[in-house]
């Protein structure tokens, strides 16, 4: 890569730059910051619409009474079973009874407070479908960054 | 609690890290040059491990290893710890910068508030630098990010030990004495040695051989997987490749950086033309990702068809075997002349 192509298309968040390694013209290394490529902003932004895919699908699971509001939770924050047993403290088994409606809704406070914890929300909160959504909107922005209407150097 | 430390805006953490410690202690080392010397440059395919049911592609050798490498070749010697309790694991870094020591730390990137929110993974293996205490809050040198931050202990807790997959369990490390005893082009040697034998490993699934055996993966996913999830597979590939970390092309850059540096220190000029050869071989890992990145917006067209992006992968895979074959030659023959 030649130093006059580090792309600079931005993307990166907050007007972040990174390293690029690049050439310049007498054919040695350079560091070069760069604003961010499309190409990996197309990637990125690709992630985000599967995670917003399986927010919006456990809102509905929850709504529906199929599952507790802690699918949510887990959907918001990318965590399967494995990784909130073990950020919670408790069994696999045990966070897979406390999806079921039914067991949730009796739980004892203590465990709630586990919950509350890791996601880092009032109890009180936890127990309903979240009405805080400012990371439900978040997502659905980053998810959404790159949709059609970009060139991505079309001819 | 300040200690001097120069914060260095790096494409890597570990190696960014890696650097930073030792040019701290008297040891100015480039990034390149610690990514090179620790053999950081890998390829591997794993489809049966998954991160988040998408298989496993790695650009890099295994996490810790750059540092661990860089500086035994170096000669310099190191500590680690790990912790089971948080209080003490805070307790021996407060210990640690109380003796002017800058230290680094092992945390779980989903957790440093510091990162925009859209750049957090529950990704373990990041690594930072602590250099300060203000009070409550630390004084943070991360690679990755252009000036140094500032973290609440609290927050710093969570990232160091978070937990799942190769959770840092409060892993802190530092340099404990830096007088680099081992001669600097016997390093140089040794990591592109065994960077040459890792890509050319005799198993299909690592270095060179993993890329071909990507390849011929690629060219199926369609028909296997459907569009949906095949175009989920390719945007993870990007990911991996380019995402923060890599200096672009998967290492490729970084790594060409390095023989270009080693052709100084080795005084060998024909390391240059390696280093020329190896920025082409991350063009073409550029073209890949701009390909199929293409792809995943929907707008390919024949030309950037499944087929073709498989074809390209080849390409990358077959030059880079010839690559690591034609330098393995050369460093064998400067081992054998020194």
């Amino acid at each position: 890569m030649k130093r006059t192509e580090v792309p600079q298309d931005g993307g990166l968040f907050d007007g972040m730059h990174e390293i690029q390694y690049a050439v310049n013209e007498n054919g040695r290394y350079v560091l070069e910051k760069s604003a961010g490529w499309e190409a990996k902003a197309v990637a990125n932004s690709q992630f985000w619409r599967t995670v917003e895919g399986e927010v919006q699908q456990s809102i509905e699971d929850v709504r529906k009474g199929r599952l507790s509001p802690l699918r949510v939770y887990m959907a918001l924050h990318q965590m399967d079973v494995r990784l909130l047993a073990s950020h919670a403290g408790l069994w696999r088994w045990q966070v897979r009874r406390h999806l079921k409606p039914r067991v949730f809704a009796h739980l004892k406070p203590h465990l709630l407070e586990r919950y509350a914890k890791v996601f880092n929300v009032p109890v009180d909160q936890l127990v309903r479908v979240p009405d805080n959504w400012e990371r439900w909107e978040f997502i659905r922005r980053l998810a959404h960054r790159y949709d059609p209407g970009d060139s991505l150097y079309a001819p | 609690m300040h200690l001097k430390y120069e914060h260095r805006h790096s494409a890597h953490c570990e190696s960014g890290v890696t650097s930073g410690l030792l040019s701290h202690h008297g040891l100015p080392l480039t990034e390149a040059m610690a990514f090179g010397i620790g053999s950081g440059l890998f390829f591997a395919y794993l489809p049966f491990l998954r991160l988040g049911s998408l298989p496993l592609t790695t650009f890099r050798s295994y996490p810790g290893q750059i540092f661990a490498k860089a500086t035994s070749r170096l000669g310099v010697q190191v500590r680690r710890q790990r912790f089971r309790d948080p209080a003490a694991a805070m307790a021996a870094l407060d210990e640690l910068l109380d003796h002017g020591q800058p230290v680094g730390c092992q945390t779980g990137i989903y957790w440093l508030p510091y990162f925009p929110p859209g750049m957090r993974f529950h990704f373990n293996v990041h690594n930072i630098v602590v250099y300060g205490r203000e009070g409550e809050e630390y004084l943070i040198s991360d690679p990755v990010l252009e000036n140094p931050v500032r973290c609440a202990r609290e927050d710093l807790i969570r990232a160091r030990f978070a937990r799942g997959p190769m959770a840092p369990r409060g892993h802190l490390y530092f340099v404990a004495r830096a007088e680099a005893t081992a001669d600097r082009r016997t390093a140089v040697l040794a990591g592109i040695r065994e960077t040459c034998s890792v890509m050319s490993l005799p198993v299909s699934l690592f270095g060179y051989r993993g890329i071909r055996f990507l390849a011929r993966r690629v060219a199926g996913w369609q028909e296997r997987l459907g569009s949906r999830q095949a175009t989920q597979h390719l945007g993870n590939l990007i990911r991996m490749q380019e995402e923060i970390g890599t200096g672009g092309g998967g290492f490729r850059f970084m790594f060409a950086k390095f023989l270009q540096e080693a052709a100084e220190t080795l005084k060998e000029p024909r390391l240059e033309e390696f280093s020329a050869r190896m920025t082409a071989i991350g063009d073409r890992w550029r073209d890949f990702a701009l390909m199929a990145s293409r792809n995943c917006k929907g707008r390919a067209d024949e030309t950037e068809s499944y087929a073709v992006l498989a074809e390209v992968l080849l390409d990358c895979g077959n030059r880079e075997r010839e690559f690591f074959r034609d330098l393995r030659k050369l460093v064998g023959e400067l081992r054998r002349s020194k």
